[in-house]
């Protein structure tokens, strides 16, 4: 009876499965054969990846002006695309730490590629910054160093100096929780390896995970305290992302809801990219078992309140800048200046794609349809990065003087950066699925019993 | 002394806790239990201790918090006071509004690496570590107890049998 549950609950892993079942489904991508379709999404992020790559040369090379950036706006792109992947990069740790907290089953099957998620998104977002400095060699003056032109020290008071902090214990962390989820796992694939080398690698990445009952003890309390410390920590980054703009003077910007309102963003965003990374790895490494109808549903229902919560934050900006009697605050990016202004549509982008859309999601039947999330979630994903950019160069193409109105108007540089950090996230994700254990094989073990479906049932038919 | 141990495989956490229970009551010391996945309830039948891990994880914390402290005093007021925004510089308690962010990110930053490096050294897993799991199917599917034998191999087989196990070796210890 310790693995009694509620029968109303449906079955969180489908078919007849047993413990070794569950190795086997999830050892199997790893030991068998990558197929066509792999190799040609491989090729096409690789091609995209690598004219990222030389665009990032020309633009160290020549300088930043080869990007769209003037006088007036000299964030756009980039700075939008840098808050993108990182909003991207907060379902993962909020997966595998608030949902353990609230001791989530479901969670179990998708944490681990959440997480590799997030570290991938998070590496494509660290990109940004560090191009823009110009001279991406001195990055490492935003440590705390002195440099070499005395005792100057790094400023503490600035939120780009926060987000360096913010980002890179995020980074690191998210990191070493994945890393030690993945141990078990990782020793799993090592004692089936038939092949000298790949038992050589396993071993090595399995840090010689032997499963001894204190090893597992200690796993245990150090999962629950690294949830407690990642959850906190996980609302803290996009708080201070959104404060690199809500701590400046310009209107539209200096505003008191960023932090929450971003982070809510963020998660929104983040499931939505869990979403349509979810929705295509259930078929490619046949997990459709693992990764079921009920799981879509449940990240649905995360995108429906987050989405929610974004639009009320919309709704109280457009109403604040209105309200104002501000001219200036017309033009800020939620306002009536901005909806029929050059920039409509990319205000009705915002809009169409972040609010109409995900509505649809209200309805049970697309909740739970794998074709609509995938396709409502790739609309989130566009409206999302359409809200930092509206956030970003609505703004700053309107200055307080008329003689500072100026436009943006992207390079090729600036979208083939952005380009090549999706084909750079697309190489690592797919690199993930083909050598890393996709799900938390031995977390999934602990609830087979509670939440398989053949337990269920026998269960059940027990009880009648 | 012979280095004789027992090796006791069982295939389902269940029956294995209750194995555990058993030999417990029988007064026979059990060396380890191997598991594929945590078995809730297993670590308090073995007897062994709980954790004190979450406690160093605190510990760590404070360090950080600490070094979070000196390190925004000795930067922005001691070494080189700027005055940046007209935000004051005078002491780091009034400035400490600004350090708000830097002082929580590097609390947390200590207490994660610190508390998995500890968990890492004490549990003795690190890169390169060869792995100490008896049979590969530890991994898998099977639970596998381990028991000293000393001259009483009849009566422990026996008792093993009883509890559930699937399959009983007898071996040598290195």
């Amino acid at each position: 009876m310790s693995h009694y549950e509620a029968p109303i609950r449906e079955p969180l892993i489908l078919g007849n499965k047993s413990y070794h079942d569950i190795t086997e489904d999830i050892a199997k991508p790893i030991e068998g054969k990558a197929n066509k379709n792999w190799y040609i999404a491989f090729y096409i992020s690789m091609a995209a990846m690598l004219w990222g790559v030389g665009c990032i040369f020309y633009t160290v090379g020549t300088g930043i002006g080869v990007w769209g950036l003037n006088k007036n706006i000299q964030w756009a792109w980039d700075i939008t695309n840098f808050v993108w992947w990182v909003g991207i990069g907060h379902a993962g740790t909020l997966i595998s730490a608030v949902l353990l907290l609230f001791r989530q089953k479901w969670r179990m099957a998708i944490n681990r590629s959440a997480e590799a998620m997030t570290i991938f998104a998070v590496f494509q977002a660290g990109l940004f910054p560090i191009i823009h400095m110009g001279r991406p060699w001195d990055a490492y003056w935003v440590l705390p160093i002195p440099n070499q032109f005395g005792s100057l020290w790094v400023n503490f008071n600035s939120p780009l100096l926060w987000d360096v902090f913010a980002i890179s214990t995020y980074l690191s962390v998210s990191l070493v929780f994945w890393w030690t989820g993945l141990l078990p796992d990782f020793a799993m694939i090592r004692d089936r390896a038939v092949k000298p080398f790949q038992k050589k690698i396993y071993s090595l990445l399995s840090f010689g995970w032997s499963g001894r009952a204190k090893d597992w003890q200690r796993f245990e309390e150090v999962s629950l305290v690294l949830a407690g410390l990642a959850t906190p920590l996980v609302l803290s980054v996009h708080t201070i992302v959104s404060m690199d703009f809500a701590t400046s003077i310009n209107p539209g910007w200096h505003s008191t809801i960023f932090p929450p309102y971003f982070v809510a963003g963020a998660i929104f965003s983040g499931f939505a990219m869990v979403q349509t990374l979810m929705g295509v790895m259930r078929k490619v490494t046949n997990l459709e078992n693992y990764i079921t109808r009920l799981h879509i549903e449940y990240m649905n229902k995360v995108i429906i309140l987050t989405g929610g919560i974004v639009a009320v934050a919309y709704g109280s900006e457009f109403f604040i800048a209105w309200y104002t009697g501000s001219p200036y605050e017309n033009y800020t990016y939620l306002s009536v200046g901005a909806a029929t202004g050059p920039y409509a549509w990319a205000f009705w982008s915002l809009i169409t794609f972040n609010i109409i859309i995900p509505q649809l999601l209200w309805i049970k039947k697309f909740r739970r349809s794998f074709i609509i999330s995938f396709i409502i979630s790739i609309a989130i994903n566009i409206g999302m990065w359409f809200e930092r950019f509206d956030i970003i160069a609505i703004v700053l193409s309107k200055g307080q003087l008329p003689s500072t109105w100026w436009r943006f108007e992207p390079t090729f540089v600036d979208t083939g950066i952005f380009i090549g950090t999706i084909g750079f996230f697309f190489v690592l994700f797919l690199l993930y699925a083909r050598t890393f254990p996709v799900i938390a094989q031995a977390e999934v073990k602990t609830i087979l019993k509670s939440s398989g479906e053949n337990y269920k049932k026998l269960r059940d038919s027990n009880h009648e | 002394m012979s280095n004789k141990v027992i090796h006791a495989f069982y295939n389902d956490d269940e029956v294995v806790l209750d194995a555990v229970k058993k030999v417990k009551a029988a007064h026979h010391h059990i060396e380890e239990v191997f598991c594929p996945f945590p078995v809730h309830g297993l670590d308090k039948a073995m007897g062994l201790a709980p954790t004190r891990i979450a406690i160093t994880a605190f510990m760590y914390g404070v360090l950080g918090l600490g070094v979070a402290i000196w390190m925004t005093n000795y930067m922005m007021i001691q070494d080189w006071p700027q005055d940046i925004g007209g935000k004051p510089n005078f002491t780091w308690w009034s400035n400490m509004h600004a350090f708000v962010p830097i002082l929580f990110e590097l609390t947390v930053f200590f207490a994660a690496h610190l508390m998995v490096i500890t968990f890492y050294m004490r549990s003795r897993i690190w890169p390169f570590k060869e792995a100490e799991n008896p049979d590969p199917r530890t991994t898998d599917d099977h639970f596998l107890m381990e028991i000293p034998v000393h001259d009483n191999e009849k009566e422990l087989t026996s008792l093993l049998k009883e509890t559930g196990a699937v399959e009983i070796n007898i071996v040598e210890k290195h």
